[in-house]
């Protein structure tokens, strides 16, 4: 009964989200509110049914149903149950039933928080968040319905891809999902804007707790499945520019230039029709991203089964949800009026610069990633584009991205000097530069390109330093206290992403600059020197999992002639689908990482071992955590949190902001 | 008008991605096609004395099938090579693929020789020449020694009435 419980939720959350999207519409159009009223209640409706609909998939994987196919096909009751929870989102109808039901979240989240909202905001963001929605339960239920049965019932599954068999397989796709779905809101609130001749700071201001919060979780996303891929995939990489990463890259690199133009929008009143583009982009970007994914157009690790039914029906929604936003922005992005004017050297225009900056990598990268696709449909020819491009590309528009970013915080809005400027960061440049030239000498010989990743690092924790200095000193020693409190959490939200920036820059150019492998065959016995470490290969034993049978080598790992501890990697046989997997032993320090994978059998006892040493590496994903708990404290900046509970109209009330033109005074 | 410029792109995007719908990402065309039939000399499996060359078989259409007995989908392929070769549609000559002369002898004795001629690349040289990167792979080689196809993989009932009996038609006139 369960599956087809499931499957009727979800046509009723469909017609919620019809209603939704009819009522809110309408109602915001002829001003009539208890139509908002109703598609807010359709919104709560449709979540509550989308979330009984994934409740009864969950359980259909749990208690091992495999009359409904999509469980048969991805699951086995040898799984542990963990697993065969997150095996619900294992498949792609699965993880299109997840995508809903964390859209209907965030509709129903913008019902709970909206009350600073004008009703025909609101109404207007239900409506567009209720076509998504409509389109994606269409998609769901006509092409790749998850509770279809399977009669007659299969006593076993199919069991669920090895590698997806994995703690992280239960956090990654629900916080990507958090991210990608999350900037509907944004996109939203655009749309509802440029349709209610609304493009001012106010939308600014609501947009951005919004967007901040989608940008964190895509950010922990991101970074979730690159340490994933490190451990799993068994070779030690952490970022392979595949198509589908890449296609959760952009919408980043995109949100994270929209959560900077959005602060300019607030602050100043300039950049409408940029920052409102750049809304309609992050997330046109994500739909674009599932598009990728699920129709089949680009080979990729990540890829779903595909179905040419299914690449049309998405490409035709892209074409309806993303056509129709850029067609409503050509005409009405030329009414949003000129914001406060700005000097060439001015907070403005280094974030500006930065947002372009931002964008123009987002675009090398997509022109990367759909390239063989261009170059396949207008000649013929098969090419793939490899790290090689995507590096050199990336680094060489990042690089200047990152110095800007420690100008622009210190710089002053409107107006700042350059002379100024260089009086204030003298100090942080002068670390930054000594830093970048002693440090590599001190690690094992000097590269350019290690300079110049820790020139950037440095940088950027020193001018925020000075930032927090400046602050901190403003009134003397004995109001430090009172400084402290003057600034917002979104100030210290903002430093503390920065400095994330910075520890992932060192982390990406150490381990880059300095790892080292070995790959050879070991005997029992046999030791191996790498990176100031000894590892003796004490062999190898067989062990029995739930579902899969290893060989688990001993790998002892000393210091100095002091033992560390041993590692474990395993060679692993899985029952059902008859995979064999490697999986990896990381012994994990704060300065560097041991990683030692398990490759084939040799004659006798002996083995192919595969040992890594990786300095820093850890740092990659510490600092995208500090960049994800940066963007939490932003969100829960007192502005934000305060306009939620106030009537609309104190989103005017900040002194010293420019009065926004464009105020809604012709909204019906 | 600036601002129709992101419209504009995005429709030039959807046209790509609705011509990628029609593609098939994982089809790698073979830079051979058109080309002449890279040269060798190799022994002939049956008699080791003897060697064979693909100029031996300029004038005729023919078909060159890589294979091993060490691999399945070969096996399975078999039966629609044997087929092919009683309805005397086009001469296969076999090529076994790093392979020992005993199993390749072992394996035409159990389940019938389809090959007009066998001959053997032990050490797989022949095979990089010809881009070989999945056993079986079949080559159609014109009268002039161009390769005008190549199935990577088994040949299928559908290649084999589809295409290729067609085209050897076409390139016999």
């Amino acid at each position: 009964m369960t599956a087809e419980i499931g499957h009727f939720a979800s046509i009723l959350a469909l017609s919620m989200a019809v209603a939704q999207a009819v009522a809110g519409m309408f109602g915001a159009a002829r001003g009539i509110q208890s139509w908002i009223h109703v598609a807010r209640r359709a919104a709560q409706a449709q979540f509550i049914l989308l979330a009984l609909a994934f409740c009864c998939l969950a359980h259909a994987f749990v208690v091992n149903d495999f009359s409904v196919l999509n469980v048969a096909g991805h699951s086995h009751s040898r799984l542990p149950v963990p697993y065969r929870f997150a095996a619900t989102w294992g498949s792609h109808e699965g993880s299109l039933l997840l995508w809903t039901l964390i859209l209907g979240l965030w509709t129903a989240a913008v019902t709970w928080f909206s009350r600073s909202l004008p009703a025909d905001m609101l109404g207007r963001a239900l409506g567009v968040l209720g076509g998504i929605s409509t389109g994606f339960l269409l998609f769901m239920l006509l092409t790749s319905n998850p509770f279809l049965r399977l009669v007659p019932a299969p006593a076993e599954g199919l069991d669920l891809n090895p590698l997806l068999q994995d703690l992280a397989m239960i956090l990654h796709p629900p916080l990507l999902y958090m991210g990608y779905v999350g900037f509907s809101v944004a996109f939203a609130l655009a749309i509802a804007a440029l349709l209610g001749n609304r493009l001012d700071a106010a939308w600014a201001r609501w947009s951005r707790p919004w967007t901040t919060l989608a940008w964190t979780f895509l950010t922990c996303g991101i970074a979730l499945g690159s340490f994933w891929a490190y451990y799993e995939l068994g070779w030690g990489g952490w970022w392979f520019w595949d198509p589908v990463e890449n296609a959760s890259f952009i919408p980043w690199l995109v949100g994270t230039a929209l959560i900077h133009s959005l602060a300019v929008t607030d602050k100043r009143g300039a950049f409408k029709s940029w920052t409102v583009l750049l809304a309609i982009a992050a997330f046109s970007l994500s739909l674009l991203g599932a598009f990728l994914v699920r129709s089949g157009v680009l080979t990729s690790v990540h890829t779903f089964a595909t179905d040419p039914k299914r690449g049309v029906f998405l490409l035709v929604f892209l074409a309806i949800i993303v056509g129709g936003s850029l067609l409503l922005y050509a005409a009405r992005a030329a009414t949003a009026t000129p914001g406060g004017s700005f000097k060439a050297i001015s907070r403005e225009s280094l974030l500006l610069t930065n947002n372009v900056l931002f964008t123009v990598a987002a675009a090398s990268v997509l022109l990367g990633t759909l390239y063989p696709l261009f170059v396949d449909a207008l000649s013929d020819a098969k090419l793939s584009v490899g790290p090689p491009y995507f590096n050199a590309v990336f680094v060489a528009i990042m690089a200047p991205a990152m110095f800007l970013l420690g100008v622009g915080p210190v710089a002053r809005w409107k107006q700042a000097s350059l002379p100024d400027l260089a009086v204030r960061l003298r100090w942080a440049f002068a670390v930054s530069a000594c830093v970048s030239l002693a440090v590599p000498m001190a690690l094992g010989g000097w590269r350019p390109l290690v300079s110049l990743g820790l020139l950037l690092a440095v940088w950027i924790v020193t001018t925020a330093t000075v930032s927090l200095w400046e602050t901190m000193t403003t009134g003397g020693r004995h109001r430090l206290l009172s400084a402290v409190k003057s600034r917002s959490l979104g100030y210290y939200g903002m430093h503390l992403a920065h400095v994330g920036a910075a520890v992932s820059i060192v982390g990406i150019t150490l381990v880059t600059g300095y790892q080292s492998e070995r790959d050879l065959r070991m005997d029992v016995g046999d030791d191996v020197n790498l990176g100031g470490y000894a590892f003796t290969f004490r062999g190898v034993t067989d062990v029995t999992g739930p579902n899969y049978l290893a060989a688990r080598a001993n790998i002892d790992v000393s210091s100095g002639g002091r033992l560390l501890g041993t590692l474990h990697p395993e060679k692993r046989l899985y029952g059902a689908s008859a995979n064999t997997m490697t999986e990896s032993a990381i012994d994990m320090g704060p300065l560097r990482h041991l990683y030692v994978s398990l490759g084939e059998p040799l004659d006798g006892a002996s083995w192919r071992v595969q040992i890594q040493h990786k300095p820093f590496v850890g740092w990659i994903w510490a600092g995208a955590l500090l960049m994800a708990v940066g963007g939490g404290l932003a969100v829960f900046d007192r502005r934000y949190v305060r306009s939620t509970r106030q009537q609309p109209s104190t989103t005017q009330e900040s002194s010293g902001r420019p009065a926004s033109a464009g105020l809604p005074g012709a909204h019906p | 008008m600036k601002f129709v410029l992101p419209l504009c792109i995005f429709l030039i995007l959807s046209a790509f991605l609705a011509a990628g719908l029609r593609l098939d990402p994982q089809h790698v065309p073979s830079p051979l096609i058109g080309k002449p039939a890279p040269y060798f000399e190799l022994t002939k499996l049956h008699e080791p004395g003897q060697t064979f060359t693909p100029e031996d078989m300029l004038g005729k259409v023919w078909l060159l099938n890589v294979w091993a007995s060490w691999c399945v989908s070969c096996r399975v392929e078999h039966a629609l090579l044997t087929a092919l070769s009683r309805a005397s549609v086009v001469p296969i000559y076999g090529l076994a693929y790093k392979d020992g002369r005993e199993s390749s002898l072992a394996f035409l004795q159990s389940f019938g020789d389809p090959y007009v001629l066998s001959i053997e690349d032990p050490d797989g040289r022949v095979g990089i020449d010809y881009g070989v990167y999945g056993v079986p792979e079949t080559y159609l080689i014109d009268k002039a020694g161009v390769i005008r196809f190549k199935q990577i993989g088994p040949l299928t009932i559908d290649v084999v009435q589809e295409t290729i009996v067609p085209m050897v038609a076409r390139l016999r006139r």
